[in-house]
């Protein structure tokens, strides 16, 4: 058994069956990494494990849990965190703030009424927010307003702020789309780093070949809607079928 | 001190000192001088001040930090209002009880307008919270006031009369709100020289309320609520995802400016015990909008300079009418000063409003953070002017004032 365990889900977008029966088993504390073109119903499949969208059929197993009918943030607390294709952070607030919030989460639950304490006061959120900005080296940007950083330190600063509520389960889509060469090897760096270290499961879809293979132990490819093939790197290389369905295109 | 770091306490201070010695400042003229009706320091007015300020405060609770803009709000504070009246017909013109339930009643209304506007947001939230104030409006101003079940007392509005219970207000006490006697109107008028200033218990009772209020609103800021508040404006998607559920928070922000709202409309009764339902009509509910826009938003003090520019407007501005301008003027020659009282009679009086909507436009288009940016860029101006040209004031972010 899986940590998630994808059974039989399907979803359609009125007359486009963007999702058909997909399967899917990922094993605790590996790299397990979604391919597929353009279209293929990733993002779809990701939106269907995070409570964004209700699949029509199949069911959704966390941890021996299932996640269907539950909002974002109560599959969040249940411990899945989520990173999005284009950055998604506290823009308006601080580098520090940002930081400590997902540290607030993970402390206190979905609400707690915490409206006199002075922020700075709650020194164990402090600490971890500051220990959590050192790992992602980015300690000097404490003061610095979100919304000034680089794209780079922006996905850095998300991935972070993800890492900080100790999720079980990462889940990334399209983590360096849009990046160029340099902060892509960054990230990857710093996924190998987060896999090697901690006691993660991550769940990473992406376009770019050299960002899965560097990086998943496991690879299933997803095209209009269905797995087609799930196996490890080497094989998925070789594979004929991907071939055809995805590197045939992109190459 | 208290709690607060030096920055916050400075300004906590400054506006203590501001409000104590308020009588002062705001009558800077003295009593027979032509420029005396620009004095603001007579009681009603100053009154004025800290209550408008008291629902800016807590209105910015709610749009300054979470981006919620409520056009609702005039109704808590109507029904603060009409909830206080209620105690000094029925128990006692003692303020402290009438304060009390203004506060209580308008948190309970609050929570159920809260309730159901907070499932929209951005415009739609807007909307439903105008379409309950209005309907609260018509109920205020005619469901409730008949003869069999007058609550409010329709277009005449609640006040006490002499066959009304008022069942612990003792024999020999005036008819007037107090605080454990002292009246609300009592007035000391200092006379220094050609200048008059006039102490009033009505307004320190108020300033000193304002001043509680004001602090707490800087605890809010600054806690970890105040953060969660801060991260629903900038980014709900994240939060979300973050594991925080983003309705308790908007909905304790929307009860607590609520409350304060209700807390102006208990002190508005205390100072003259009335009630009426032209207070929560939707024009009022935009004016503490405007204020709070014109001080600036998200800012500490911003609402509470914005309340007292518009009041100060109102009340001066209004006053100006054409024999005013003739006097001012009188030393052009006659079909000059004709033209020129003709230019400027729109903008005063009446017309105050339109200076005011001018005003209001040239601050949000120029600054758009408000008075407080405004203030702000004089001080930034003056110290680079001290420091001649240094290139080390790099960008900075500011935390809210
Ligand atoms: N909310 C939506 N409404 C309608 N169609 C959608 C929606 N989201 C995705 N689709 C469609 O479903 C298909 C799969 O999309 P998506 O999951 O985003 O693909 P991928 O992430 O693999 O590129 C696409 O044809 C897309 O147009
Ligand atoms: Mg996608």
């Amino acid at each position: 058994m899986g940590i998630l365990e994808v059974k039989d889900v399907g979803k359609r977008f009125g007359g486009l069956q963007a999702l058909g029966d997909v399967n899917l088993s990922v094993k605790e504390n590996s790299v397990h990494a979604i391919i597929g073109p353009n279209g293929a119903g990733k993002s779809t499949l990701l939106n269907c494990l995070v409570g964004k969208l209700i699949p029509d059929t199949g069911s959704v197993m966390f941890d021996g849990q299932s996640v269907l009918g539950r909002t974002p943030y109560e599959i969040n607390q249940m411990g899945i965190s989520r990173v999005f294709q284009t950055p998604e952070i506290f823009s308006d607030l601080s580098v520090m703030e940002n930081m400590m919030i997902p540290c607030f989460a993970k402390r206190d639950g979905s609400f707690r009424m915490h409206a006199i304490e002075n922020m700075m006061d709650e020194k164990d959120i402090v600490e971890k927010a500051e220990a959590m900005l050192v790992d992602m080296n980015m300690a000097d940007k404490r003061e610095m307003h979100a919304a000034s950083m680089s794209r780079g330190d922006k996905r850095r600063l998300e991935i972070g702020m993800c890492l900080a509520q100790e999720p079980r389960l990462l889940l990334l889509d399209e983590p360096t789309a849009g990046m160029a060469r340099a902060d892509t090897n960054n990230t990857i760096d710093l996924l190998k780093q987060i896999s090697d270290e901690r006691d993660i499961t991550i769940a990473i879809i992406e376009h770019d070949m050299h960002v899965v293979f560097s990086l998943a132990q496991r690879i299933t490819v997803l095209a209009q809607g269905t797995p087609l093939v799930e196996d490890n790197p080497e094989n998925i290389k070789g594979h004929p079928k991907v071939r055809e369905a995805y590197l045939g295109e992109s190459a | 001190m208290l709690g607060l770091n030096k920055k916050d306490m400075t300004l906590l201070i400054a506006v203590a000192v501001l409000t104590m010695f308020a009588p002062f400042f705001l009558n800077p003229f003295p009593t027979d001088s032509a420029m005396a009706q620009f004095n603001a320091g007579y009681p009603d007015l100053m009154q004025r001040f800290v209550i408008f300020g008291i629902f800016a405060i807590g209105f910015n609770i709610l749009f300054g930090l979470t981006g919620y803009l409520s056009f609702g709000h005039a109704a808590f504070l109507g029904v603060g209002s009409y909830a206080a009246v209620w105690i000094f017909k029925l128990f006692t013109y003692n303020v402290v009880p009438a304060i009390l339930l203004a506060v209580i009643v308008a948190a309970v209304f609050s929570v159920l307008m809260g309730y159901v506007s907070l499932r929209r947001s951005g415009i739609y939230f807007s909307i439903l919270t105008l379409a309950f104030a209005q309907m609260m409006f018509a109920l205020a101003y005619s469901v409730l006031s008949n003869p069999k079940f007058n609550l409010t007392n329709g277009e005449t509005g609640l006040q006490v009369y002499p066959n009304d219970p008022q069942m612990f207000h003792p024999e020999g006490m005036q008819d007037f709100p107090h605080l454990f006697g002292l009246y609300m109107n009592s007035t000391y008028t200092m006379n220094v020289g050609p200048w008059a200033f006039d102490f009033n218990t009505g307004y320190y009772l108020c300033a000193v309320v304002m001043l509680a209020v004001f602090y707490l609103a800087i605890r809010i800021f600054r806690s970890p609520f105040g953060m969660m508040l801060r991260a629903i404006k900038s980014n709900q998607t994240r939060l979300n995802y973050t594991g925080l559920n983003p309705r308790p928070y908007t909905l304790a922000a929307f009860v607590i400016s609520g409350a304060y709202a209700g807390l102006a409309g208990g002190l508005m009764a205390a100072m003259d015990p009335l009630a009426g339902a032209e207070r929560m009509q939707w024009t009022a509910s935009g004016e503490v909008v405007l204020m709070t826009i014109l001080g600036g938003t998200g800012t500490l003090i911003g609402p509470v300079l914005g309340a007292g520019f518009i009041k100060y407007f109102e009340n001066i501005f209004s006053k100006i009418n054409d024999a005013v301008l003739h006097q001012w003027f009188a030393f052009l020659p006659d079909g000059l000063e004709d033209f020129v009282v003709f230019i400027i009679h729109p903008f005063v009086g009446k017309g105050w409003h339109l200076t005011l909507g001018i005003l209001f436009m040239l601050v949000v288009i120029f600054l758009p953070g408000g008075l407080v940016e405004g203030g702000q860029r004089i001080g930034k101006w003056i110290k680079n002017r001290g420091k001649s040209e240094d290139s080390d004031a790099g960008p900075k972010t500011e935390p809210a004032e």
